[in-house]
């Protein structure tokens, strides 16, 4: 069975529409990564199948409980951590831990066993009594996410957790979720770093409430059939640009860093050399020309140009 | 029950951590009891007090040295009229004893005589207590001279006497209103501000997505302000009594049963108005709004509900502090029991019960 069945998912605020028809299903112990730029409807998304907002139309259920009748039933089943690490700051590692067993009605021996498993996992032996404001970031990030499984949840979702987290930290983090999955608990996880979702089994693309592509990593990459990337690092990536999007045969281009890639219209991977020639033509210092596999970044942006701006 | 305690127990670590809001709760409401006890004060005293003798006899001495023993007046200068206009005009004086020429004769011969009081009217409330001082004075004196042939006293004499404040000192009268305004204050206001700093930094939601329901988050998050509030209270009502002399002529657990109902019913209020602010700082001035200028204005504690306009008079049914007035005046200073504040307590637990009703309402539908 799948851990959460979402159909024809909608939620209108007003005459907006957040999110709109979404269709989708995780299976049990998948990470399953929402993958959008701000506002395209992730949260909104997440809420919903948390139960804490109603959908507009369609249903969803999570854990087999529907959202809509019965948001107490998916409450049980999930735990929840958003991108702003909800805890009490005043208030120690271990008094958090105690109070989130608290309000999941754990009895006393089950949130010690807990207590004794999220400081394992967060790394936060001796750190009991250090009040949550002065942890770092990567520990509060880490605290969160037990406080969010501290009653053993079959499926997890993860707003944005890795917002303001350092990289070793956020890698790390990754750690524990690819261990939570193989352990059976399905993981939802929304990020707009793109470097993040190579870790999800699967990925959905959300764009302006829509879904825009849904599979593997590898399924997405597949989207642009025969076109190559060529990629291009030279002096002036900018200047670089401008000149590669005047030539014939390059589909569209974007700026990657230091580096510009260049979507071609077909595959012609013998014309990177005489890419190569016309720009050093033009004037530009060609530091290195190749075909590269598409990342995901070019698959996002391919995905979100199909979709309409 | 059990996440409710959970919550509550949570809320009392967050009180204790959180040091300005444990000195808010704890310290603001004794200091501001000092600080409003002893600059609130309706007694005058110290009058300042310019004389324009043009008498200059044993009689007109007698007079003035009168006003001066009285302990209300302070002689400042003896002037001429000239002198009294000017300062009267800088608030040197508030009143200026004019005493004519043939006083002293008119007495001796048992005639007609007159002096005249002036009195600074740019505060009215002064002026009329200032006035009353003089005209007593100005009566005991004109007594001794009263000749031994004359009837010695009107046929019919009024023998007042101020039950429950014989030396009617506005102290008595303001400290149980003050504990009111405080203990109103503080409650609403803290209540108020710890839902919505859960709102505010998320701490909420992420309750929200916990198997709890409304009513363990808001009971648990209630019962310790109350807790904290009812001490607090009753931390001022002791430093009243042993300050400012308040008495304590009642059963201290009548007065605890009113002043239950009387937080509860701020508690409600501070409930409501954290469903409806989303930041701290709405949730601040509306606290303030609805306890502090009711309190202060609509409850008889500073101004007498009768001389209201109709209007006025209608919506101070509505503020709870009216009742607790009476209610607490009643058990301090009057020592009254159940069968006289009845009324008043009912109106105290209807108040609360609705306040209470309405928030928990207004918050299960935001929480679900």
């Amino acid at each position: 069975m799948n851990a959460i069945t979402a159909t024809d998912l909608t939620k209108r605020f007003g005459d907006f529409v957040a999110v709109d028809r979404l269709t989708f299903e995780v299976g049990q112990g998948e990470v399953f990564g929402f993958l959008g730029s701000n506002g395209a409807g992730k949260s909104t998304t997440i809420r919903m199948l948390c139960g804490l907002l109603k959908p507009t139309s369609g249903s969803a259920k999570v854990g087999g409980a529907d959202v809509s009748r019965d948001p107490e039933g998916v409450k049980r089943r999930i735990g929840y951590m958003s991108q702003r690490f909800s805890l009490y700051e005043q208030l120690t590692v271990d008094q958090n831990i105690r109070f989130f067993g608290g309000i999941y009605g754990l009895d006393r021996e089950r949130v010690e066993a807990r207590r004794r498993f999220v400081l394992d996992m967060a790394g936060l032996h001796g750190r009991e009594h250090t009040r949550a404001a002065d942890l770092a970031g990567g520990w509060r990030q880490r605290l969160a996410l037990g406080c969010a499984i501290l009653h053993e949840p079959p499926i997890v979702f993860l707003d944005e957790p890795t917002g303001g987290v350092d990289p070793l930290s956020r890698r790390e983090f990754w750690g524990l979720i690819d261990r939570l999955s193989a352990s059976g608990v399905t993981v939802l996880v929304t990020t707009h770093y793109l470097d993040e979702a190579e870790h999800c089994h699967r990925l959905a693309i959300i764009h302006r409430g829509l879904l825009a592509a849904l599979g593997t990593t590898d399924e997405l990459k597949r989207l642009f059939g025969d076109r190559a990337i060529v990629e291009v690092h030279a002096a002036n990536p900018v200047e670089t640009m401008r000149l590669l999007d005047r030539m014939p045969g390059i589909e569209k281009t974007s700026v990657f860093g230091t580096s510009v890639h260049a979507v071609l219209k077909d595959d012609p991977r013998h014309s990177a050399p005489a890419l190569k020639k016309r720009l050093e033509a033009a004037g530009v210092a060609v530091t290195s020309i190749d075909v590269v596999q598409p990342s995901l970044e070019d698959v996002f942006l391919e995905v979100v140009e199909r979709a309409g701006h | 029950m059990r996440k409710m305690m959970a919550v509550a127990r949570k809320e009392f670590r967050q009180i204790w951590r959180d040091t300005r809001t444990l000195m808010t709760l704890l310290f603001v409401p004794a200091f501001f009891l000092l600080l409003y006890g002893y600059a609130l004060n309706f007694d005058i005293r110290h009058v300042g007090l310019a004389v324009d003798d043009r008498d200059r006899t044993m009689e007109s001495r007698a007079l003035i040295a009168a006003f001066v023993n009285s302990g209300y007046f302070d002689l400042v200068a003896s002037v001429d009229a000239a002198g009294t206009t000017r300062l009267m005009n800088r608030n040197d004086v508030g009143a200026a004893l004019v005493i004519p020429s043939g006083l002293g004769r008119a007495v001796r011969t048992a005639g007609p005589a007159a002096v005249q009081v002036l009195l600074n009217g740019d505060n009215a409330n002064t002026a009329t207590t200032v006035m009353g001082y003089a005209l007593t004075i100005i009566r005991s004196e004109s007594a001794r001279y009263r000749p031994a042939t004359a009837p010695s006293a009107p046929l019919v004499s009024a023998e007042p006497r101020v039950w429950y404040n014989p030396a009617l000192r506005s102290t008595l009268f303001l400290v149980p209103g003050l504990i009111a305004y405080i203990a109103m204050i503080t409650a609403v206001v803290s209540t108020a501000l710890s839902i919505v700093r859960e709102k505010e930094r998320g701490t909420m939601e992420q309750v929200r997505m916990a198997p709890l329901d409304a009513a363990s988050f808001v009971a648990g998050k209630t019962v310790p302000y109350f807790v904290v509030s009812l001490v607090s209270a009753l931390g001022i009502i002791v430093v009243a009594m042993a300050l400012f002399g308040m008495p304590m002529r009642g059963s201290w657990l009548l007065l605890l049963v009113a002043l239950s109902l009387f937080l509860a019913g701020a508690l409600g209020l501070g409930l409501l108005i954290s469903s409806v602010a989303d930041t701290q700082q709405v949730a601040f001035q509306a606290a303030l709004l609805v306890s502090f200028l009711p309190t202060l204005m609509l409850s008889g504690f500073i101004f007498p509900i009768s001389s209201m306009p109709r209007f006025l008079q209608l919506v101070t049914y509505a503020v709870p502090a009216r009742y607790f007035l009476i209610a607490l005046r009643g058990v301090v200073l009057k020592g009254v029991g159940l069968e006289a504040l009845g009324r008043e307590l009912a109106a105290l637990a209807a108040f609360a019960l609705a306040v209470l009703a309405l928030a928990s309402v207004r918050l299960r539908r935001e929480w679900s």
